[in-house]
């Protein structure tokens, strides 16, 4: 069933920020989430994963782990490369003490190397390129086998070699989890490379849902201020 | 007609500073009232975590060493400093009106019942508090809070837990080698202020201090670790807004953790010596 989400209503400080969002993302597919800054695509993340309430609505998912790849990574500075991916079985209350240290060794190592990252265990946050530390985050939110992955803006911030690597690792985390995954993002390039589907916010509300194709093809008005990246349109900037 | 004249006397009395210094003061109050329910509900919540011990003996000794060995030097300073300037002030007086007997008993109770405990309290909220605020702030706006919560690891039960049980412990023994250092500290400067000697100071010293005194000292010092360390967690949890966000948590912290050791002085104060 992947990540369905029936009329999501969010509010804060009496400012609706996502009033009746719904949509549906299957197993093995990305939803891209666009639109302006302030538009509430990192609230719909949010909702999901749990970290705010929301107002009203429904948010089903297929169960299991929901992860989510942070947009500045939020890797844990103190902790080495080995330890931040390794944390949820480290400290999480039903994986603490089931996980012998050769085994998360293993763990850590696989993953690693599904990001192309192998033989850094022992480097910490601060001696990693932001494009590396991106990857580690991806690898620690794909250690406990999650059935939802949530990216916030994961290109933010990246050049653009790094940028396409990163889009290249979700598509592939996606093939080797088959999750659901919802991508954030304000870049073309990331929907055209990931997106399977798009989602574009504008003041709270759902102006356009289609494919990226269509999204290309300018058909509303919405997308064709987006795509043209153009002043001129219904989406006023704040 | 009366409503209009309502209305304007409710311009009028917005745009007033009467009106400004009202909301400003029920903003203070609300922040208060917050902070306060804040730290009361994370201390519940660490206190249920505290069943599962959802921490490591070698994360609580990182978090002790940081307690007991990075404020020890400016402890040391502060007690010692303040048990010197006592032990001149008094000492000179108390020996000329022949009360020089009096001097380290004077000088140890007051470094066991108040002097050591509050200035440790106050060395360790400037050194650690403050640092464990910022710490824990600096990951709450970088969302590094947020990620451990996505994990589904409790934040407060993984970063408080540690922290709180290394700063409870570590608060007795900081306060005990700070007053014993400030006592010693009061010897020196009785000798030197009005040529007491070390034999009459140090027989003082045991007679006037009892295992009452030390039991509170203890108490006090483990009520204040326990405090100081959960409101600069606290605080730190409460961050937001980036730097700035950090730089008020900090704040806040200090500035809590300050006044509650002084109630808490109070009322172990009034429990104990009343």
């Amino acid at each position: 069933m992947g990540i369905e989400v029936k009329n999501l209503v969010k509010s804060f400080d009496k400012k609706v920020i996502l009033d009746n969002i719904s949509f549906k993302v299957e197993d093995g597919k990305i939803l891209s989430i666009v639109g302006f800054s302030g538009s509430g695509k990192s609230t719909v993340l949010k909702l999901i994963s749990g970290l705010i309430e929301k107002d009203s609505g429904e948010i089903n998912t297929s169960g299991g782990d929901i992860a989510m790849v942070f947009q500045y990574s939020a890797l844990f500075d103190s902790l080495n490369v080995f330890d931040n991916i390794s944390f949820a079985l480290q400290e999480r209350k039903d994986l603490r003490g089931k996980f012998k240290r050769k085994d998360l060794e293993r763990i850590v190592a696989e993953k690693l190397e599904l990001v192309g990252l192998s033989g850094i265990e022992d480097k910490y946050p601060s001696e990693l390129s932001g494009g590396m530390q991106k990857r580690v985050s991806f690898a620690r939110a794909i250690v406990t086998e999650p059935k939802i992955i949530l990216y916030d803006e994961p290109t933010a911030g990246l050049d653009p070699i790094s940028s396409t690597l990163i889009e290249d690792y979700i598509v592939r985390l996606k093939n080797e989890t088959n999750a659901a995954s919802i991508v954030v993002t304000h870049q073309m390039s990331t929907i055209k490379r990931t997106a399977d589907s798009v989602l574009m916010l504008y003041n709270g509300h759902a102006v356009f849902e289609g494919s990226p194709q269509e999204l290309l093809e300018e058909k509303t008005p919405y997308t064709k201020q987006f795509v043209n990246a153009s002043l001129d349109g219904p989406m006023k900037m704040k | 007609m009366c409503g209009k004249i309502l209305h304007k006397v409710r311009i009028y009395y917005k745009a007033t500073y009467t009106y400004k210094i009202f909301r400003m003061f029920l903003g203070e109050l609300e922040s208060f009232l917050t902070t306060l329910g804040n730290i009361a509900l994370f201390g519940l919540d660490l206190l249920k975590g505290l069943r599962s011990f959802p921490t490591t003996f070698k994360e609580i000794m990182a978090q002790a060493s940081r307690f007991g060995v990075s404020s020890l030097p400016i402890t040391l300073s502060i007690v010692g400093m303040t048990s010197v300037i006592i032990a001149m002030q008094v000492a000179g007086e108390m020996v000329k009106q022949g009360a020089g007997n009096y001097v380290g008993m004077l000088v140890a109770i007051l470094m066991v019942r108040e002097e050591g405990v509050i200035m440790a309290g106050f060395a360790i909220i400037s050194m650690i508090g403050s640092s464990l605020a910022s710490e824990i702030a600096t990951m709450k706006v970088t969302e590094q809070i947020d990620a451990i919560r996505v994990l589904r690891v409790n934040p407060v039960h993984y970063l408080f837990t540690p922290r709180v049980i290394a700063g409870t412990l570590m608060m007795p023994l900081v306060v005990i080698v700070a007053s014993v250092f400030g006592i010693l500290g009061g010897a020196v400067a009785s000798n030197w202020a009005s040529g007491l000697t070390y034999k009459a100071y140090f027989d003082s010293v045991w007679f006037g201090l009892n295992m009452h005194d030390l039991n509170v000292c203890i108490l006090k010092s483990l009520a204040f670790g326990f405090v100081i360390s959960l409101i600069s967690c606290s605080c730190g949890m409460e961050a937001k807004d980036g730097a700035k966000g950090v730089g008020i948590a900090t704040t806040k912290a200090v500035v809590w953790s300050f006044v509650a050791i002084v109630i808490l002085d109070l009322i172990f104060a009034a429990m104990f010596f009343y």
